[in-house]
């Protein structure tokens, strides 16, 4: 009798939250699309979604609602794979949407080839975020370990980031030790000795940066670094571009698994096209990011984002994501390889 | 208010004090170590976030309360809670019962078993959901064909909360029965009373306020709990984030103030709820101390 | 009944989900774990871990029934005030907490600042850790341990005066035995909290392999790997850790329990 009374509360909760949940799906009757992205993406995508909504509406008459998630791109990449119903991702790193493809089976393998650059839309690149007036003098990647130089970065193994600022500064070193592995390695683990505080995410690395006030030089993605100018006051830090970085493609892709069980492929289709399209690619331009087809955009938005000699990710010092992910950041990898206790 | 130092008046007398309290000057360092320690630890950091909260003023602070995002999320936060807590209540209580008032083999073991969540980091806790039903699990699918969405839905969440916040109550009311030991029960029984009323009129009324602070803290635990849940959610805006995921989305966004705003508003919660209860303790609490027999 | 509805419960909200970890680390097999559990990274994380939860609930201890004590048995102004504010580390989201914390002691904040010309540095180092932690934990010792002082019946006091007992004595000697598997079971909780804590952790934390990297991290680090074996391993040591050791504290807590003849 008193198990019974147990099990009838236990149902009443059940069924209380079973009521309450169904009016929060119920709210979207239209076409709904879920965009799983990264991180620096939120004020882009956010302003993205709204435009795209008013194109889809003028275009079909239907309404659209696009709910984004952002977090780390990793993360976000694994809760694709354990069943987020994503309808689109735009990832920051090419191995995270492999990840998934292979994973999950629900991208086509070509995903790469369904849009055009790779299917990245814009690109960015690595840059130095310093505190006014360059105080410390840093120009390029060897002034990164000079003695005084403290430098701020997140984890290259759990910030999509991170990634690109290590292959960056590992490219630059390739450059400079004429492709030595041991010198590039001791470059690399002298400059991590500089970091004093490894944060999980770009976002937290930027907040060490800039309200903490720690370390003299935040490496950033070059759209981060320009807003967090317009977030912190252009009085406080200055953007250095170094001679070389590396040219970051974040690429997109439908997931056709989720689209072709919910009906949603064309909805899906027409918004990463439109990232191609004239309003996409001003967009991504006013949020900073490098758009694949400048000649689209107007000029004086993009001629604050200088010329600079970019490496990339299937050049040979890399060889694709496919290869450099595991070589450098998997379990054993160059990171973990190069970060020995101190003793 | 009353100001005196004691609960038993303190004679004027400075060199001789009852020997079932402490001397005058133990009794201004004890409250000054508390006052400092807790100045130091709790109150530092609550003040720093009504500081963020309203750095742009009060109408920023607001403006981040009433805009729609921010309400789902206080919405789902309180759904949450509601469907965790009585869960945990009527656990917490069988649970703490079964074990302080019967004698049985491996009951160390049970008890230790109930304290599990609490040391199963909360990364943990979100990962054996995704590992029970994830699209690659074996429930997972199964749930999926009868189109019931647990991971990155709401179940899912609460299923998470749930976890985190299992142990609150038991862990509250055991030792609390156990000191009390089983003498009032043997004797209700003895005077023919049943289990249950003896549950209901015995044990009940001695442990009211331990359950009360259980529930309490279950709740703002639940609440305010933000790894597991953060694992199982998906971080959909006005959908499947509570209030903690917003705060760190808005951190996220450099939206400082507005951060601290929702995170104030979880501060204030606990303390509302915790300054109610210490009224009704006020108010009620004669009465409450002659029911419970002591 | 009520013992099989407890355990029926436990079995699913806390056992099915822990097996489904047990088995995805099993699918290592035993020299895939021990090859996790002897890594040198892992053995300093779990190391960081450990101490700084084993420091933090000693301090938690301490102070933990310090204010316990204060608030049951003394009356001064605010005291409710304080009553609730020993809550507030269960409400405050941890991630909350860990921003708050960071933003107090890093070198521009209220007290580091005060602290970093005299060269001590707490956010971003092992010390930053065991604050979060002890932020965490404390009012687990509070909660636990209030309880049971308010229902100490200050007739065994005064009896153990009218024997001749000082007021140290009889705090030592009757009132600290009895409260003995509260204060027990606050720690073994404050503890088992702070092992596993990630959210308040990691802003404060540095984050540095070797250093100021906790193992609910490296298992945040294996999972950014896809490697959901591997963090799971790391996962069930760290639950094998906790549950040895809280074990053993409910082992002990049992005994004296039987020892001083409470609740017999």
């Amino acid at each position: 009798m008193k198990n019974s009374r147990f099990s009838l509360t236990f149902a009443a909760a059940l069924l209380t939250a079973t009521i309450a949940v169904q009016p929060m799906s119920a709210a979207f009757a239209d076409t709904t699309l879920l965009n799983v992205s990264y991180d620096p993406t939120r004020e882009f995508y956010k302003d993205f979604n709204a435009a795209f909504a008013a194109k889809w509406k003028a275009d079909t008459g239907e309404t659209i609602t696009i709910q984004s998630s952002h977090g780390g791109s990793g993360k976000q990449a694994r809760a694709v794979i354990d069943g987020l119903d994503a309808d689109v991702v735009t990832l920051a790193l090419e191995s995270d949407i492999t990840a998934i493809a292979e994973a999950t089976k629900k991208i086509n393998p070509d995903w790469r080839t369904k849009y055009p650059h790779n299917a990245a839309p814009y690109t960015s690149t690595i840059v130095f975020l310093v505190r006014k007036g360059n105080p410390k003098g840093i120009k390029d990647w060897g002034d990164l370990i000079k003695d005084d130089v403290q430098v701020i970065t997140p984890n290259p193994k759990t910030s999509g980031g991170a990634r690109w600022n290590y292959l960056a500064a590992w490219a630059w070193a390739y450059g400079q030790y004429g492709g030595d592995e041991a010198k590039i390695k001791e470059y690399i683990a002298t400059l991590f000795q500089h970091v004093p505080v490894l944060d999980t995410g770009a976002r937290g690395s930027t907040t060490t940066f800039a309200q903490r006030e720690l370390g003299d030089v935040l490496l950033a993605w070059e759209n981060e670094a320009y807003l967090s100018l317009a977030e912190f006051g252009e009085d406080k830090f200055d953007i250095v571009v170094p001679p070389q970085s590396i040219l970051a493609e974040p690429p997109v892709a439908v997931v056709d698994g989720n689209v072709d069980a919910k009906g949603t492929r064309k909805a899906a289709e027409a918004y990463l096209q439109y990232l191609y399209s004239e309003e996409g690619q001003t967009l991504a331009a006013k949020h900073f990011y490098r758009p694949a087809e400048p000649e689209l955009v107007a000029p004086d938005l993009i001629k604050k984002l200088p010329e600079l000699k970019l490496v990339k990710i299937d050049d040979p010092i890399f060889g694709g994501w496919a290869k450099a992910q595991p070589y450098h950041f998997g379990d054993g990898g160059t990171f973990d390889q190069i970060y020995k206790p101190k003793q | 208010m009353v100001h005196d130092l004691s609960q038993t008046a303190a004679p004027a007398a400075a060199t001789w004090h009852p020997a079932t309290t402490e001397s005058r000057g133990s009794r201004y360092v004890l409250i000054g170590i508390t006052l400092v320690f807790l100045g130091l630890f709790l109150v530092l950091p609550l003040v720093s976030v009504f500081v963020e909260a309203f750095r742009k003023g009060p109408a920023e602070y607001f403006t981040a309360l009433i805009e729609p995002d921010a309400q789902a999320a206080i919405r789902l936060t309180l759904l949450v809670a509601a469907i965790a807590v009585p869960l945990n209540l009527v656990f917490g209580v069988v649970a703490a019962w079964t074990i302080a008032k019967f004698e049985f083999k491996g009951k160390a073991f049970l008890t230790t078993l109930i304290d599990l969540p609490f040391s199963v980091s909360p990364v943990i806790s979100g990962l054996v959901y995704v590992l029970l039903f994830s699209s690659h699990s074996l429930l997972g699918p199964w749930f999926k064909s009868h189109g019931i969405e647990i991971l990155f839905a709401v179940p899912g969440i609460v299923l998470a909360t749930v976890f985190v916040t299992f142990p609150f109550v038991a862990r509250e009311l055991i030792p609390l029965m156990q000191h009390q030991g089983t003498t009032d029960e043997e004797a209700a029984l003895s005077l023919g009373a049943n289990g249950w009323q003896t549950f209901w009129h015995v044990t009940l009324p001695n442990i009211k306020w331990g359950l009360l602070y259980g529930v309490l803290l279950c709740n703002a635990r639940a609440m305010g709990e933000f790894g597991a849940v953060s694992v199982v959610s998906g971080h959909i805006r006005g959908l499947t984030n509570t209030m903690p995921l917003h705060v760190e989305i808005l951190y996220n966004e450099y939206n400082f103030v507005a951060a601290f705003a929702v995170a104030s508003l979880l501060a204030l919660l606990a303390l509302v709820t915790l300054i109610l209860k210490s009224l009704l303790e006020m108010r009620y609490g004669a009465e409450l101390r002659a029911a419970g027999g002591h | 009944m009520a013992l099989g509805f407890t355990l029926a419960y436990l079995a699913l909200i806390v056992l099915i989900p822990l097996t489904g970890l047990a088995w995805r680390s099993a699918s290592l097999g035993w020299a895939g774990l021990w090859h996790v559990a002897t890594d040198p990274r892992t053995l300093n994380a779990l190391k960081i871990s450990f101490g700084t939860a084993f420091v933090a609930a000693l301090i938690n201890v301490f102070f933990g029934v310090v204010v316990a004590w204060v608030l049951v048995r003394y009356r001064f102004p605010g005291r409710r005030i304080i009553d609730a504010i020993v809550d507030l580390p269960f409400a405050l989201p941890t991630a909350v907490a860990g921003i708050a914390l960071t933003s107090i002691y890093a070198k521009n904040g209220w007290i580091g600042r005060w602290l970093d010309p005299l060269g001590i540095k707490v956010a971003f180092t092992p010390i930053g850790i065991t604050i979060a932690l002890i932020f965490v934990g404390l009012p687990f010792v509070v909660r636990t341990v209030q309880p049971v002082m308010e229902e100490i019946r200050t007739e065994v006091e005064e009896a153990a005066a009218t024997l001749g007992a000082n007021r140290f004595q009889t705090i030592t000697r009757v009132l600290l035995p009895g409260l003995q598997p509260a204060i027990l079971t606050g720690f073994a909780l404050a503890f088992a909290r702070a092992v596993g804590e990630y959210g308040s952790v990691i802003f404060i934390a540095g984050n540095l392999p070797y250093v100021s990297e906790i193992a609910p991290l490296l298992i945040v680090i294996r999972l950014e790997e896809f490697d959901y074996a591997g963090a799971t391993a790391i996962a069930a040591i760290m639950l094998l850790i906790s549950f040895a050791m809280l074990f053993i504290i409910n082992l002990i807590q049992a005994w004296s329990r039987r020892r001083y003849g409470y609740g017999t």
